[in-house]
């Protein structure tokens, strides 16, 4: 992340040279910031609903009998994971939120599992593969149904706003396939 | 089908809260205690949030995307990407707003129902802002080396906008 970050702003030091906008560049430093502050106002209230919520279901063992359902899914993508561990559970309820579309709960859920995966990780200020595998399930899209891109679809005067759908579907799942295997894969290759 | 996605959130909600007070879960206090955490978690994303959401905010008012756009063209072709999409590929996983703009932008100029229109439209529905997924979950923990995270995010995105258009041209078209 550190080449990513340090890439992106020497890029737009010199395309905004080269382009002649670095009015432009000087102002989106200054907004963009800010801007970062009020998406995280925002985001607080999702984030302490679902929390909140995480919270009762794991009380009520909803979280528990969830992760069980999943559980040939979850030693396939998580092996050393314990199914009835905090992370397994945080990360059933991540997952299930993503495929129900129910994006602004995914990331709350999500964050949870994270620290859980954190807590039992033996590597401190390292990513565990159970981590990485994670966090590359969520890069990908488990949405089954795409309602934001349909709604633009039929406000552009789409006829068949959802025809997109086994496509989306193909295309999601070899992007995830893909995602899976790579991560696998290079596992052993990343110490 | 947008109807049913209504019912789907205050759906939940109402499970989780029925099924535990089913199971005599003190749910309010629950509630706030999960809250509390909720808080601690959003302070803790705020600072990788703004680090990435300024650069990407930098690097799109510096015009970089246009001369990316332009030098990418032979790879897209080589993946039989339509030019078009080119600059919603690679806004897609740095900035989920940017992305909705210029996928806005493409369904108003070439149509929802065109060949490019649908792949814009697959490619928007099958993957998700890589970047900012990694900085907001990697950045409510202590993590700094993400090890293999990115590049097999990123094989993900590739393959993804890969199989747009091959999806869109083998099912409908």
């Amino acid at each position: 992340m550190s080449w990513l970050f340090t890439g992106m702003l020497v890029l737009s030091f010199l395309f905004g040279i080269l382009n002649g906008r670095m009015e432009q560049v000087s102002i989106s430093a200054v907004n963009d910031c800010s801007n970062a502050v009020t998406l995280v106002i925002q985001l607080t209230g999702v984030m302490c609903l679902w929390s909140g919520l995480m919270r009762i279901a794991e009380a009520s063992d909803l979280t528990g009998k969830l992760s069980r359902l999943f559980r040939p899914v979850m030693t396939l993508l998580f092996r050393h994971l314990p199914v009835d561990s905090k992370a397994a559970k945080a990360i059933v309820m991540n997952l299930t939120a993503n495929l129900l579309g129910l994006g602004n709960a995914a990331t709350p859920l999500g964050i949870s599992a994270m620290k859980e995966l954190e807590k039992i990780s033996p590597r401190k200020g390292i990513a565990s593969n159970e981590m990485a595998m994670l966090v590359v399930l969520n890069t990908a899209s488990l949405q089954l149904i795409p309602t934001t891109t349909a709604a633009l679809r039929l406000s552009n005067g789409s006829t068949a706003p959802m025809e997109i759908l086994p496509a989306v579907w193909l295309a999601s799942s070899v992007s995830i396939l893909a995602g899976i295997l790579t991560a696998k894969f290079l596992s052993s290759r990343f110490r | 089908m947008n109807q049913i996605s209504h019912y789907i959130l205050p759906a939940v909600i109402v499970l989780i809260v029925g099924y535990g007070i089913f199971k005599k879960v003190p749910v309010f206090d629950c509630f706030l205690e999960g809250a509390k955490e909720g808080l601690t978690s959003s302070v803790q994303i705020l600072p990788a949030l703004i680090a990435l959401i300024t650069a990407v905010g930098m690097f799109k008012a510096s015009g970089a995307l246009d001369v990316i756009t332009y030098s990418l063209r032979p790879v897209a072709n080589l993946l039989h990407l339509p030019q078009e999409v080119i600059p919603l590929a690679i806004l897609r996983p740095i900035s989920g707003s940017g992305a909705l703009v210029i996928f806005q932008d493409i369904l108003q100029q070439y149509g929802p129902d065109s060949f490019v229109g649908r792949v814009a439209s697959v490619m928007q529905g099958s993957t998700e802002t890589t970047f900012y997924t990694i900085a907001v979950y990697y950045g409510a923990t202590r993590v700094q080396k993400t090890r293999h995270t990115l590049p097999s995010a990123l094989t993900a995105d590739i393959v993804g906008f890969f199989m747009s258009a091959l999806a869109v041209r083998l099912l409908l078209f």
